[in-house]
């Protein structure tokens, strides 16, 4: 359509991580997903009368350096204030957050789009602290909904960032940047269907060449990237059809609904809160040295940028490879430790975007979690490099490593004494299965000699299938070679 | 009645478990019959002291807790019908403080709703009276401590103050209170009225018996964020220094018309009586305390409204069934539970802290509070190292008249809520009675300077007992 053509959407996004401490924000209990209903709960986060919060430094330690890893200037001081509504799952009738004096303002991420050269920085508006609220469960009981208040209290961030998207696409690849940067940065698990990281969308649309925002909406409950990106583009062709049949965009909050593909209203009840923020008089303002962000800013591990770049210039890979192997912070770990050990990136890159992504997938575990070690994978290498088994079998042996929980350095020479996978070079013995193969073949043989070069492969296979694909391949070649000129 | 100024304090204070049951009878006694105080909302059931073994400051104190500070043995209804029956699982940390001293908690006393009130009429249970004059009101909201304190039953209790709600009943009463610099006392276990201005304050029989178990109250909790990094000095030791050659501010806003001429009298008298120890008084002016009560006025409901928004029904206390949504649980939980007072307030502080209203209102009071710290900050810095003021501007009014009466109500404060806006420490003691009825002075001081206010409390008190006591109509 010509009208699409001259639109633009403009997107901000509201990011909600949950921090990994022990305890909570504001008392001892422990943070846990998945126990039993309401049995990680004090006075404090129950809202109890004459309970008062207490700030957990450890939950601050990590708000300081998520805003440090994204760019943010740190405030020495920041405001803890309360948001009041009411709601069966916010114990105390206001959650405790951060209004107008936030921990952190002013950053940017590097996103790159695939093919893009440059990436592209997407400004951050704020990144403050607050706390989560329970959880309501309206499908357990029929007519009623259950309160869990285990999850009142946990910590979060809340990352706020300028309206700098104009695709979906963008929207992911900054998604999976900060999900990226998150996971090197250990502050949180960024598990979207646990609820760890939530992501809440602003979308207006406007012509090409306008600065002005248009009205926004709201997009809420989408419980993965991808179903940001589908309520992303339904919402926006949505907009645009609308303002393309003469109406007008309202300004509302909408909620994606998966199963439907859709998006739906929020009951207006639900919406149009005043929530009558001010300074919690419970809470003293949040006072921080510069020692201490100095301290944290010197403790931040390497980023992903930034070790993307360097896996190009220090071990010489391709873009592509640096960015596949620096996506999790782990994978990189992995990388790094063989390379360690077997000094060659190249081919230790090779077999983690193979075979080790392979056996992740299949195994859906990550990197740290693979029973194969980098050790185990790099004394495999070596195998392969000394000739004393092939590719292929090799390949077998790490599959053996990956299923019997044996993956380190001495495993892989193990298992292939065990199961007899050794190389067979012996030129004697390649000689017979060679004889073997053309003997049991003599009409391809003939076809061959009469010019079909490509049958040497189908002869190769059929001397791997009498050495049970130990024959040292380089080996048959030659022999092979020489038979048939025979 | 028993003599109120007449030392229960040192009769009882080595009393142990027969102390224990001496209260629990006298507190009886003065309860029973429709003519009966009603200070006490509940009384401990335990026979013995309950109290830690052995020595301490309070060894054998029976106390006397304001139904908003949590125990675990005794209900915590804060003087509302949501709570009724409601017990904590949890004990306050002063509650804790006390009993490791060696004091037993007697019974929680009546107290106006919430602490929102300033005669303990707005109280579900019905309101105490006077034991100076049944027929007139004990002051609020920590009326039933004060009251407890002043029939004998006890030496001394706890009481919270958040606008006057500990000095202006002792005043009422003709007993001692003191409200603590913020932060000085552990708010944890106080349920929040307005969580800003709250502190938890001591009546004592005598400013000794108030100091020593503020003494033993006071001190840094890590559960409470707003409480104090700070030493606590003895104030007991400290209430033999005098008022000798120290300056004492008269601030000339407090001698308003508003105040009653008998109050105006007898607190004139209470100054000679202080130039006679020593103290040299000069005439000072704190130009912003009259913007103090309206200024109370929104920020105290508007912590307030925030604070009250759990009582929802959904988890303790009142909750009212049948009708279906949250919402309406909410609506008929907090209309059932919550008394015209509470309900005032809840208003007034949500429509102050409302979009469109806001910088009007809660901001703007904001403002005024930090001109009223500057205002006390700069008669410091000119060297007034007292403050000496009435406590309230007239002596106990009658039960009922001004309950009906909001703003009349409201100007009881007029004296009392300029410590709580700043934060400063302030004490109630008794000076000459107004036609028979009990009357108070009260002293500001710096912000962690109880001990001289103290000795300065000491002083007007000696004053008068050298002089044969107060005497009481």
């Amino acid at each position: 359509m010509a009208e699409d053509q001259s639109m633009e959407a403009v997107i901000g996004l509201e990011i909600h991580v949950q921090l990994q401490t022990r305890e909570k924000l504001f008392c001892a209990d422990v943070v846990n997903f998945g126990a039993p209903p309401n049995t990680h709960v004090c006075p404090v986060c129950l809202g109890l009368p004459g309970a008062l919060p207490v700030l957990n430094r450890e939950a601050v330690a990590l708000a300081i350096r998520t805003s440090l890893a994204f760019g943010c200037t740190v405030h020495r001081r920041s405001v803890f204030a309360r948001k009041n509504y009411f709601y069966p799952d916010l114990p105390k009738g206001y959650q405790i957050s951060q209004f107008e004096e936030p921990l952190a303002t002013g950053g940017q991420v590097p996103v790159r789009l695939e093919g893009e050269e440059v990436p592209h920085l997407v400004r951050i508006r704020r990144i403050h602290m607050e706390e989560d609220a329970g959880k309501s469960i309206h499908d357990r009981f029929p007519e009623a909904t259950a309160v869990d208040l285990n999850r009142t209290g946990t910590p979060l961030v809340e990352m706020v960032s300028e309206p700098d998207f104009r695709t979906p696409e963008q929207v992911r690849a900054y998604l999976d940047q900060v999900k990226r940067t998150l996971e090197y940065l250990e502050v949180s698990d960024c598990n979207m269907e646990e609820g760890s990281l939530r992501v809440d969308a602003n979308v207006s649309i406007r012509p090409q060449g306008v600065t002005e925002l248009g009205t926004k909406t709201e997009l809420k409950n989408m419980n993965s990237f991808s179903n940001v990106e589908k309520a992303l583009r339904v919402e926006i062709s949505r907009q645009i059809r609308l303002v393309a049949e003469g109406g007008q965009v309202e300004h509302q909050t909408l909620l994606w609904d998966e199963r439907a593909g859709d998006v739906r209203p929020m009951r207006s009840k639900e919406e149009s809160h005043d929530y009558r923020y001010f300074p919690d008089p419970d809470l003293p303002a949040l006072e921080l040295s510069e020692a201490w962000i100095a301290d944290l800013r010197e403790g931040l591990p390497e980023l992903p940028e930034e070790r993307r770049r360097r896996f190009v210039s220090e071990y010489g890979l391709p873009e592509y490879d640096a960015g596949v192997l620096t996506a999790h912070r782990s994978l990189a770990d992995y990388f790094e430790e063989t390379v360690e050990q077997t000094d060659d990136p190249k081919e230790s890159s090779n077999w983690l975007m193979g075979p080790i992504l392979g056996l992740m997938k299949e195994r859906d575990e990550t990197a740290a979690e693979l029973p194969v070690r980098p050790k185990g994978l790099a004394s495999l290498i070596e195998l392969v490099d000394s000739a004393v088994v092939n590719r292929r079998v090799a390949r077998q042996v790490l599959e053996k490593m990956a299923e019997s929980g044996r993956g380190g350095a001495e495993a892989p020479s193990a298992i292939v004494e065990e199961a007899g996978l050794a190389q067979i070079s012996d030129a004697g013995q390649l000689q017979s299965w060679v004889e073997d193969a053309l003997a049991a073949h003599p009409e391809e043989v003939a076809r061959y000699r009469g010019g079909e070069r490509r049958l040497q492969g189908f002869f190769m296979g059929e001397v791997m299938k009498r050495s049970r694909g130990k024959a040292d391949p380089g080996e048959v070649a030659r022999i092979l070679g020489q038979a048939l000129k025979g | 009645m028993e003599d109120p100024g007449g030392g229960p304090g040192n009769e009882q204070t080595n009393g142990g478990g027969s102390g224990l049951s001496r209260a629990l009878a006298r507190a009886r006694a003065v309860d029973e019959g429709p003519e009966g105080l009603n200070c006490f909302l509940s009384l401990s059931q335990a026979l013995d002291p309950g109290g830690e073994e052995g020595g301490g400051p309070l060894a054998g104190v029976p106390v006397a807790v304001k139904d908003n500070i949590c125990t675990l043995e005794l209900p915590t209804t804060c003087g509302s019908r949501f709570l009724e029956g409601y017990e904590s699982p949890f004990q306050a940390t002063v509650v804790r403080k006390v009993r490791e001293a060696g004091g037993f908690v007697v019974g929680k006393t009546n107290m106006d709703e919430f602490g929102m009130g300033s005669s303990t009429e707005n109280s579900a249970y019905g309101p105490t009276r006077n034991p100076r004059d049944p027929s007139r009101v004990p002051g609020g909201s920590s009326g039933g401590s004060a009251a407890a304190v002043a029939a004998g039953v006890v030496p001394c209790a706890l009481g919270s103050d958040t606008g006057g709600s500990v000095r202006q009943p002792a005043a009422f009463c003709g007993v001692v209170g003191v409200k603590p610099t913020y932060g000085r006392v552990s708010r944890y276990g106080l349920v929040a009225f307005a969580s800003s201005l709250d502190q938890i304050g001591t009546f004592g029989a005598t400013v000794e018996d108030a100091a020593r178990l503020l003494e033993v109250a006071a001190g840094h909790d890590p559960r409470d964020a707003t409480s104090a990094r700070r030493s606590v000095p003895s104030f007991v030791d400290a209430l033999d220094d005098g008022v000798k050659g120290k300056v004492i501010g008269i601030p000339r806003e407090y001698l308003t018309e508003a105040l009653d001429p008998g109050v105006a009298t007898s607190f004139a008298q209470a100054r000679e009586r202080l130039r006679e120890a020593g103290a040299i008084l000069r005439d000072v002016s704190l130009p912003h305390t009259r913007y103090a009560v309206p200024t109370y006025y929104i920020l105290a409901p508007a912590e307030a409204s925030s604070n009250l928004a759990r009582f929802d029904g959904i988890r303790y206390g009142v909750r009212a069934l049948g009708s279906g949504s949250t919402r309406e649980v909410y609506e008929a939980s907090r209309s059932q539970g919550f008394g015209a007072e509470v309900v005032r307030r809840i208003i007034l502080g949500t429509f102050a802290l409302s979009a469109g209203y806001h910088d009007e209102y809660y901001e703007r009071a904001q403002k005024v509070r930090s001109l009223i710290c500057r205002d006390f900050r700069r008669i410091w810095a000119e060297g007034v190292d007292l403050l000496f003021t009435p406590t309230s501007p007239t002596p106990a009014f009658p039960l009922g008249e001004r309950v009906r009466d909001p703003l009349a109500m409201y100007l009881s404060d007029i004296f009392t809520v300029t410590a709580n806006l700043a934060g400063i420490p302030a004490v109630s003691v008794p000076i000459d009675p107004v036609q028979g009825l009990p009357c108070g002075g009260q002293f500001l001081a710096p912000p962690w300077e109880e001990t001289r206010m103290l000795a300065g409390a000491a002083a007007l008190e000696r004053s008068y007992a050298s002089d044969g006591g107060l005497s009481h109509g």
